[in-house]
């Protein structure tokens, strides 16, 4: 039950979050000075979150998109196709060129922040209607990831 | 129980109760206006500690905030728990297996904290059963029960499972001394003759936490009852309060209470590890179980032991000595210093403080009065330091502040009683409603105590709640005792029946809690690390469905081709990896239990359809906003039908002709 109140105040606060949305999870998580309504300094592009410049070559990094491909395997297969279908979450295809890398990486390994102040997240799961699972990624990992992600939509 | 007394109790708490306007005698008899204050913990704010209480006859072991009373969790520890798939599921069930076979209740009296340095370290707790004698060691990292092992010649295991301060020892004393050996046949009437106690030294290594028994010491035929480790000064020994030395067979509530004093039994385990380092024990040929759970292949690996070494103290005669304790004894508490043992007798009026010093001089001046079955009696004068004179009624246990007090429950006066220890003289006193059986002080039996509070764990609930048929819930009480009086804040109701319990400062266990099992390192038989490793095997007759769960879809989700006459076996890998994301997993008519898979976790059940058609399962845990869509079916066909074994997941266009 406590799961279905964290979505739904989740989906309310996409109507609220210009004001002062409230964290409800943990008493030590509380954050006020990121909440401020208005929120100026947020830059819907690159989402919040610890990546703020990530460095990407023209070219594919192949080792670097295997290791991503056996992640993806395990975490991230049972929710997202590499088509542009939709599972449980948005299909893979394309994904990075709709989003910038910061944005996937930030969504990938701080999905609770993401849902709560940015709108694209937002409007996603309101069209999933679930809470992407946070799936407790290291940083080299959701790296790896983004990476396979650039192979399937086709960088060599 | 006592009814005269209950009675007489009621009576006199009632009235005073159900006159909210006059005001309290004392604050001892009533509960002050700032009550409501102390025990408040505001909504999303933590409690200030954890109270491990036992669960008595439910087998369980609860978990309480402190001073809020919220219960936070049961864990299962000797009785099975469906709801959580405990002694269901494969992976669990061999935690149960014991010497008689699967055990699936016990009944768990006392819990205690591991400790290190004589403080409570917040790693393990420990439990006892007493019915068929086990300890249970359960990781406070993930609130589970981690390890069980049983105890050969045993039975009714009371006297534990008290530890020394360093945990090198857990220890398990019979309540109920029985046959041992060879010929266990033999007339009930021949108990002082065949009827032998024993005393089990349980090692617990220091990284791991594994149990060992190291040795038992054999002893005369008598029902040990409590112990407690000595401390600082008095590391090294241990003390074991026994009744029933009368050695009687038959009514005991009469023949066992014949004489004036029975004994504290100190052991110098230092002396015993001696013994057994120059290879004095016997090594004697038994039979009791060991399991553990590993939490990375999330299984329970039990085995069957069949050795154990015997120390025999009648012969090595510096292990063991007995000293007169008046009427019964039951608790046997020493303080924070390591220098008072305070026995506690059921039936005595008084309370007798023993004095280690004095112990160790009577020793050396060998001031004994003669020997029982072989092993040396102290004079009660030479190791006591005082009595307490009436103190109460029914003394039972005895906690410790560290602030040279002691908190001492009483039964059939049903009070908590402080004194100070060395003057030996009555403080205050509270009633406890009703008829107290054990009490706990934070680390109140450790060298340093955090003794903010007192709880008391009563026996009796009558009137105290709203009634709930003839059965109702034991009662706790929570007493402040940070000034010179207890002042009662706080009831709460409790599961089982409570024996004793332990508290601990909240941020010694909560900083180390587990969130959740890493996939990486699940090494589960069966684990399914992604769907494209989810299927389903044959083997014989068995089928292995190798599942994955996330929210909110089983894979797979259609499975077809299981016959009647299979055993099917459903092993449901939790491929979330965030914190509080179980998914539960449920089939029709499965004469077993549930599972809860917690995230990165694999759990298996077992599942014997027995007649032909299609079973729906789900996920029992609600997990998100499509949870109620979290389900699969599973179709069984007559052993005839050549369905073909099949499974899959999202296929929606190409079903089957109907049959």
């Amino acid at each position: 039950m406590k799961k279905m109140i964290l979505i739904l105040s989740a989906a309310v606060g996409l109507y609220a979050c210009s004001g002062n949305a409230s964290k409800q999870e943990t008493p030590a998580a509380s954050t006020p000075a990121k909440t401020e309504s208005g929120n100026p300094a947020y830059d819907p592009e690159r989402g919040a979150g610890k990546f703020k410049d990530v460095a990407v070559s023209a070219t594919l990094d192949k080792p670097m998109a295997e290791a991503g491909l056996k992640v993806y395997d395990v975490k991230c297969a049972s929710c997202h196709k590499l088509s542009d279908e939709k599972l449980v979450g948005p299909g893979w295809k394309d994904v990075t060129r709709r989003h910038k890398p910061e944005w996937i990486l930030n969504f990938i390994t701080n999905v609770d922040e993401m849902l709560e102040k940015d709108a694209k997240a937002q409007a996603m799961l309101e069209l999933c209607l679930v809470r992407m699972p946070n799936q407790n990624l290291s940083d080299e990992e959701a790296r790896n990831v983004y990476e396979y992600m650039r192979q399937n939509d086709g960088v060599k | 129980m006592k009814p005269f007394n209950q009675t007489f109790l009621l009576l006199t708490v009632t009235a005073a109760c159900w006159l909210p306007a006059c005001k309290p005698n004392n604050a001892a008899t009533a509960v002050s206006g700032d009550a409501a204050a102390k025990a408040y913990v505001a909504p999303g704010k933590y409690d200030e500690f954890y109270n491990f209480v036992s669960g008595g006859f439910s087998g369980q072991l609860s978990v309480y905030g402190l001073p809020s009373g919220r219960l936070l969790r049961v864990i299962p520890v000797f009785s099975v728990d469906p709801e959580k798939g405990y002694g269901y599921s494969e992976n669990s069930k061999g935690m149960l297996n014991t010497s008689h076979g699967f055990v699936p209740w016990d009944d768990l009296h006392h819990t205690e904290l591991s400790q290190t340095n004589g403080e409570v370290d917040g790693r393990w707790v420990f439990a006892n059963a007493n019915n068929t004698p086990r300890v249970a060691r359960v990781d406070l990292k993930t609130f589970r029960t981690a390890e069980i092992i049983e105890l050969p010649n045993s039975a009714g295991n009371h006297s534990s499972p008290f530890i020394t301060e360093n945990t090198e020892y857990v220890v398990a004393g019979t309540r109920f001394s029985v046959p041992i050996g060879d010929n266990q046949d033999v007339p009930i009437s021949s108990y002082k003759q065949n009827f032998k106690g024993s005393l089990s030294f349980i090692s617990v290594d220091k990284g791991t936490g594994n149990m060992d028994i190291a040795f038992q010491l054999q002893t005369p035929g008598v029902n040990f009852d409590l112990s407690h480790a000595g401390k600082g000064p008095s590391h090294g020994w241990f003390f074991f309060s026994c009744y029933n030395s009368e050695q009687a067979n038959t009514l005991l509530e009469v023949n066992a209470s014949q004489r004036d004093k029975d004994f504290i039994l100190a052991v110098n385990w230092k002396k015993a590890e001696e013994y057994l380092k120059a290879g004095k024990g016997v090594k004697k040929n038994v039979k009791y179980s060991r399991s553990r759970y590993d939490e990375r292949s999330h299984m329970t690996k039990s085995e069957m032991l069949n050795e154990v070494t015997v120390l025999d103290p009648a012969v090595l005669k510096d292990i063991c000595y007995f000293i007169p304790c008046p009427k019964s004894p039951h608790g046997c508490d020493v303080d924070p210093s390591g220098e008072y043992i305070v026995g506690s007798g059921k039936l005595a009026a008084l309370v007798p403080v023993f004095s280690y010093t004095k112990i160790q001089k009577a020793i050396a001046d060998k001031a004994y009065d003669g020997e029982f079955e072989g092993i040396p009696v102290i004079k009660y004068e030479a190791a006591l330091y005082g009595e307490v004179q009436k103190p109460g009624l029914g003394p039972l246990h005895t906690e410790f502040d560290g602030k040279g007090n002691a908190y001492t429950s009483f039964f059939v006066s049903s009070e908590i009683v402080k004194w100070n220890i060395k003057e030996l003289k009555v403080l205050d006193r509270v009633p406890t409603y009703y008829s107290i059986g054990h009490l706990c002080v934070p680390g109140g039996d450790s060298r340093k105590p955090n003794a903010k509070y007192v709880i008391a764990y009563n026996k009796i609930t009558k009137d105290r709640y709203l009634p709930t048929g003839p059965e109702l819930a034991q009662s706790a009480q929570l007493f402040d005792i940070s000034g010179d009086k207890m002042q009662l804040i706080l009831d709460f109701p409790t599961i089982g029946e409570p024996h004793y319990a332990q508290a601990i400062a909240a941020d010694l266990v909560s900083k180390n809690s587990t969130k959740l099992y890493k996939i990486e390192e699940n090494t589960n038989t069966y684990v399914t690390k992604g769907e494209k490793e989810a299927k389903v095997v044959r083997e014989g007759n068995k089928v292995h469905v190798y599942a994955t769960s996330i929210r909110s879809h089983f894979a797979p989700d259609n499975i077809e081709g299981v016959k009647v006459g299979d055993e099917v076996y459903f092993h449901v890998t939790n491929l979330e990896q965030d914190w509080d994301i179980p998914h539960g997993f449920a089939v029709k008519g499965a004469n077993n239990a549930e599972l809860l898979i917690m995230p990165g976790e694999t759990q298996t059940l077992k599942w014997v359809p027995e007649k032909p058609g299609v079973y729906p399962f789900y996920c029992t845990d609600f997990c998100s906003a499509l949870h109620q869509e979290m389900s699969g079916y599973i179709r069984v066909s007559a052993p005839g039908n050549n369905v073909p074994l099949s499974f899959s997941l999202g296929k929606t266009n190409d079903a089957e002709a109907v049959r």
